[in-house]
C-alpha cells in the first residue's frame, strides 16, 4: 500500500515535470499541445474514493498551472474530468462491477476498453483547456482542430506510458 | 501568490535553459554581431563630415531618457493563445511593472509581474497584448493586437481607411504609452483588408522578431514615465 503511494507520488512530480520540461518545450506547432499530467487521473485505482480524485486532481492542475502562468485553467479541466471519471468507468464496465484489486489499464482491462475510457476522459479535457483558453468561439474550427490533433497525440503518450510504468504480467 | 511561485518556476526554467542555450549560441551571436555591427555604424567616429564650410554648433544639452537591461530567456512559448516569456532578471536588478521588453530585432513585450530573480513578460504573442503602433510612413497610429495564432503574423488595427497602406510599410513603435521607446521597428504589412462597415483597415502584420528563437533580450526603463503618468492622471482626474 505505502509503496503503491510512493509510487505515485513520484509519477506525478515526473508527469509534472515531463510537461512542463519537455512537452511544453516542444513548440512543434500551435495544434500540437500535449497533455501528458492527465494521464495520472487516468490510472489511479478504482478503489480511490471520489474525494480523493478531486483532491489529486486539484493539486495536479495547480502544479501544472503554476508554471505555464496559466493558474486556474489547468485546474478546472483536470478537476472536472476527476469529477467525470466515475461516471464513465460506471457507462463502459465490461461487467457490471469492476474486479478488487484492478487498476484501469490495458494489463488489466484490455486495449479497447483503455482506449474507449482514456479518449473519452482526454477529449473532455482537451474541449474545455482549450476553449477557455482562447475564452470565445470566434475561431472555433481552429480551436477544434486544436483539441482533435491534441487528444490525439496525448492519447498517444498515454498508451506509451502505460507500457514504461505497469510491466506485463507473466 | 504569482510572485513567489515565479521564484519558484523560474530556478527550473532557468537550469532548463542553461542547458539548452548551447543550441542556440551560434545564430544568438550572428544576431548580437549584426546588431553590433548597425550600432557601431551609427557612432560619431563613423560619420565623415561632408563638409567643412559649414560649422554645426550643437548646443543642446542631452538627459537621459531610456536605460537597458540586458536579460536572457529562460522561458518562452509561442503555441498557447496566451504566452508570456519569463526572464532571468528581477527587482533586484530594478525592473518593475509595465516596462518594456525589446530584442535585438524588434518589439518582444511587456513586463506583468517581478519577484527578486525573475521577470514574467505578457509576450506580444497573447490575446490580451494591446500595443500602440503607428505606420512609420504616416505616422498613423493604431493598436497592435494578436489573433492570429500564428507566432510570425500580428494584427494592426484602428488605421483609417482614407490612408494609403501598402505592402511592405514598416510598422514601429508609437511611443504614446510611455512604455516603448518610440520608432522602433515591430514588422512590416504583409497583408490588409478594408472591411464593410468598418472605417478601419484590417492589417496583417509580418513580426521583425522571431518569437520562436529568442534568447537574449533588453528591457526598456524609461526614466520619464512617472512623470508622464503622473501628468496625465493629473488631468483625467481634475473632470
Amino acid at each position: 500500500m505505502i509503496n503503491k503511494i510512493i509510487r505515485n507520488i513520484i509519477l506525478f512530480i515526473v508527469l509534472v515535470l515531463f510537461q512542463e520540461m519537455v512537452l511544453n518545450q516542444l513548440q512543434f506547432s500551435v495544434y500540437f499541445n500535449p497533455t501528458i499530467y492527465v494521464f495520472f487521473i487516468l490510472i489511479l485505482p478504482f478503489e480511490t474514493p471520489n474525494w480523493l480524485l478531486l483532491v489529486l486532481a486539484f493539486v495536479l492542475g495547480m502544479s501544472v498551472d503554476i508554471f505555464s502562468n496559466t493558474l486556474g485553467l489547468t485546474i478546472l479541466a483536470s478537476v472536472f474530468i476527476a469529477f467525470c471519471r466515475p461516471g464513465i468507468l460506471s457507462i463502459i464496465s465490461p461487467r457490471q462491477e469492476y474486479e478488487p484489486g484492478l487498476q484501469p489499464t490495458i494489463r488489466d482491462l484490455g486495449f479497447g476498453w483503455f482506449l474507449t475510457y482514456a479518449g473519452v476522459l482526454i477529449f473532455i479535457h482537451h474541449t474545455l483547456l482549450f476553449f477557455l483558453e482562447a475564452f470565445t468561439f470566434d475561431h472555433f474550427a481552429f480551436t477544434i482542430s486544436k483539441v482533435l490533433v491534441s487528444s490525439l497525440a496525448s492519447l498517444a503518450f498515454c498508451v506509451v506510458l502505460q507500457f514504461l510504468v505497469f510491466k506485463p504480467k507473466k | 501568490m504569482i510572485n513567489s511561485t515565479l521564484e519558484f518556476t523560474g530556478f527550473f526554467h532557468k537550469k532548463y535553459s542553461n542547458f539548452v542555450s548551447y543550441f542556440s549560441l551560434k545564430e544568438a551571436n550572428q544576431l548580437l554581431l549584426a546588431e553590433n555591427a548597425r550600432l557601431r555604424s551609427h557612432q560619431p567616429a563613423s560619420f565623415l563630415i561632408s563638409t567643412n564650410k559649414i560649422i554645426t554648433v550643437n548646443d543642446t544639452t542631452y538627459r537621459q531618457r531610456y536605460e537597458y537591461v540586458d536579460a536572457n530567456v529562460v522561458n518562452n512559448s509561442v503555441n498557447k493563445v496566451s504566452n508570456f516569456i519569463t526572464l532571468d532578471k528581477g527587482s533586484n536588478f530594478g525592473i518593475k511593472n509595465d516596462m518594456a521588453v525589446i530584442s535585438s530585432s524588434g518589439i518582444v513585450g511587456i513586463v506583468k509581474e517581478v519577484s527578486p530573480n525573475f521577470a514574467l513578460v505578457i509576450s506580444v504573442l497573447n490575446k490580451d497584448s494591446k500595443i500602440s503602433a503607428k505606420q512609420k510612413k504616416t505616422n498613423q497610429v493604431g493598436t497592435l493586437v494578436w489573433e492570429e495564432n500564428d507566432y510570425r503574423y500580428a494584427t494592426l488595427k484602428d488605421i483609417p481607411l482614407h490612408i494609403s497602406v501598402n505592402v511592405g510599410d514598416t510598422i514601429a513603435t508609437s511611443g504614446f504609452s510611455g512604455i516603448f521607446p518610440e520608432g522602433l521597428p515591430i514588422g512590416i504589412v504583409a497583408d490588409y483588408n478594408s472591411n464593410k462597415g468598418i472605417n478601419f483597415y484590417t492589417i496583417k502584420v509580418k513580426l521583425l522578431n522571431d518569437f520562436n528563437n529568442l534568447s537574449h533580450v533588453y528591457i526598456v526603463k524609461n526614466l520619464m514615465k512617472e512623470e508622464q503618468t503622473n501628468l496625465e492622471e493629473k488631468v483625467s482626474n481634475d473632470k
